[in-house]
């Protein structure tokens, strides 16, 4: 699947990035970030903790604002629109409605823990897309089949592990059939023994040609699932390509240096 | 690091614990272990006992308490109006509180400057003023404003009515309560508020949730398992506190039972018919409050915890497992 991907000709990638700028105050953590996510593929983001990489997947679906750039997602600019040489932020209605296409799953699960594992996969496809209540019950239970977790329907978050809260936030991401998939380090809260089955989960979506970008330290994942890993250090892309290269013959000293560390 | 022999042990480590030469270890093996004895602990119990006794044995036996004078009084028809007069303001006060505190809380927390400004000069305003203070300004509102008119503002008025007319003492009373009840209400919903986890909104703006579900639906019940105790607290303080307006003749309970021992002088044993109504509206609230805070523990635990008749039924198996028309 995946090298059916590469080799198919892209003229538009599905999720496209230029120039992205973002200031905390002083702190400058994304300065000037380009990227480009083909539809189907599956990219892992490596880099130090504080290098930008989790605040370059919020401003993907516009959880932070940007100072300069933009994120482009199939076609559609994400949270601004341009008028004249300026881009103006959305209305946060819109930004909503964008939300829906773009599946985010946090390193805390963040599911909602006074809804029940079902209630937690109908309400947005029922609140955002007013889809009707029962077609969106019928397709949660159909997503908590595929992420093996059917009989928890009617359990609540604080009655499942963490491995299995993850899998539920999952499955509720992919309950609005969104475009592409951001996942913020989906394994960095888990007890060691746990980190399996989600990666599992992640694999089986890869293989289903889902759109996913991915931060993470799991370096076996990204060797085993990646199309592009992308390296970050001090907000900014140091290198990319396959898993091949940038894994095993990188070309920088910065990239070399992390992978002896986290390897 | 190996264990050798039993002299192998750190020689010299001062503190609790140091080595006793004449204990022989081998000889603890299946040992039975005695939990240490607390006398002075039962003593102090027991003392504080014989104290409540005594003090119980006062309110039987002491003609002071007058009880003949209670058990008259105590469902009287004065008093039972009174009491719904106390209901009343306590019910409307709460409602007025709760639903203004609601819309400051909702001010204080919002994107708008000014809003935000507002709502703390509200809360700062009437957090200020003393309660009693307030109810006898609302109760001298006609003075201040003989008329007052709908229309737009600094514009044309559109209908007028006399304040003297629309605004009873009851009235005022309610509007004192509530105002100053809301200055407390927004305080602990932005409290309840705060305390739930940034990654709930978060997570539901990621999902594309309309705004207003997002407070309703994801922020808000789980708020409201920090506001309940707070708030069950500001019910039951309104409820005693309404026992204040009695400076604006108003016949809710304690004013009553002052007018009755105005009457006939028997000042204790009325004393204890509010005393004891006041005590039995708090019960009952409390045992609402329990229900309500039950409902909303939602998930909170891995196990919800059992009702109090589902304690006394796991005590008494005789009884029945639902209790008539409850939620068992």
């Amino acid at each position: 699947m995946t090298t059916l991907t590469k080799s198919a000709p892209t003229p538009a990638p599905m999720v496209r990035v230029r120039g992205l700028h973002k200031s905390y105050g002083p702190l400058e953590v994304l300065r000037g970030v380009d990227l480009d996510v083909p539809a189907g593929s599956v990219t892992v983001v490596l880099g130090p903790s504080g290098s930008g990489k989790s605040t370059l997947l919020r401003t993907i679906n516009h959880l932070e604002k940007l100072d300069r750039g933009h994120v482009a997602i199939d076609g559609e600019l994400i949270g601004y629109r341009r008028s004249g040489d300026k881009l103006y932020e959305l209305k946060e209605r819109e930004v909503l409605r964008q939300r829906t296409g773009i599946g985010f799953v946090f390193q805390n699960f963040n599911l909602f823990p006074h809804l029940t594992v079902l209630e937690n996969l109908v309400e947005a496809p029922v609140a955002a897309l007013r889809r009707p209540k029962a077609a969106a019950r019928a397709a949660a239970l159909a997503l908590l089949e595929r992420v093996g977790l059917a009989d928890k329907a009617a359990a609540y978050p604080r009655q499942l592990s963490g491995g299995q809260q993850q899998r539920v936030a999952i499955a509720r991401a992919l309950a609005l059939e969104p475009k592409v998939l951001l996942f913020d380090e989906p394994t960095s809260a888990l007890d060691p023994e746990l980190v399996g089955e989600v990666l599992d989960v992640l694999k089986d979506l890869a293989r289903s040609g889902t759109t996913m970008i991915v931060v993470t330290h799991e370096i076996g994942f990204a060797r085993e699932v990646a199309d592009t890993v992308v390296f970050m250090d001090g907000g900014v892309v140091v290198e990319q390509g396959p898993p091949a290269e940038v894994l095993d013959r990188p070309r920088h000293e910065r990239t070399r240096a992390f992978l002896a560390k986290v390897l | 690091m190996t264990v050798t022999t039993e002299a192998a042990a750190p020689p010299t480590r001062p503190g609790p614990g140091a080595a006793d030469p004449d204990l022989d270890l081998a000889e603890l093996d299946g040992l039975r272990t005695v939990p240490a004895r607390h006398p002075l602990r039962w003593a102090a119990g027991i003392t504080a006992l014989v104290l409540l006794v005594q003090f119980g044995h006062g309110l039987a036996t002491n003609p002071g308490w007058d009880w003949p004078t209670f058990r008259l009084y105590f469902t009287a028809d004065s008093i039972l109006r009174a009491i719904g007069i106390t209901l009343q303001l306590t019910f409307y006060g709460t409602v007025l509180g709760f639903t203004l505190g609601a819309v400051v809380a909702a001010m204080r927390l919002s994107r708008s400057t000014i809003l935000r400004a507002i709502a703390w000069g509200y809360v700062w305003v009437f957090r200020s003023i003393p309660l009693i203070v307030q109810l006898v300004f609302w109760f001298n509102l006609s003075y201040l404003y003989k008329r007052l008119g709908f229309g737009i503002p600094f514009g044309p008025t559109f209908g007028e009515f006399e304040v003297v007319g629309v605004l009873s003492a009851l009235g005022a009373a309610v509007l004192g309560l509530g105002l100053h009840q809301a200055a407390f209400a927004a305080e602990i919903i932005r409290g309840g508020i705060l305390a739930v986890d940034g990654g709930q909104r978060e997570a539901a703006a990621a999902l594309g949730i309309p705004r207003w579900r997002q407070a309703w639906r994801i922020v808000l019940p789980q708020a409201m398992r920090g506001i309940l105790p707070a708030a069950a607290n500001e019910v039951v303080s309104l409820l005693k506190g309404t026992s204040v307006v009695y400076v604006m003749a108003i016949g809710e309970l304690f004013y009553q039972a002052q007018v009755i021992y105005g009457r006939t002088g028997r000042v204790v044993p009325l004393l204890m018919v509010a005393t004891v109504w006041y005590v039995l509206l708090t019960t009952l609230l409390s045992v609402v409050q329990y229900y309500v805070e039950r409902h909303f523990a939602r998930g909170a635990e891995r196990t919800p915890p059992p009702t109090p008749w589902q304690r006394l039924r796991a005590a008494v198996p005789a009884l029945p497992a639902r209790l008539p028309g409850g939620r068992g």
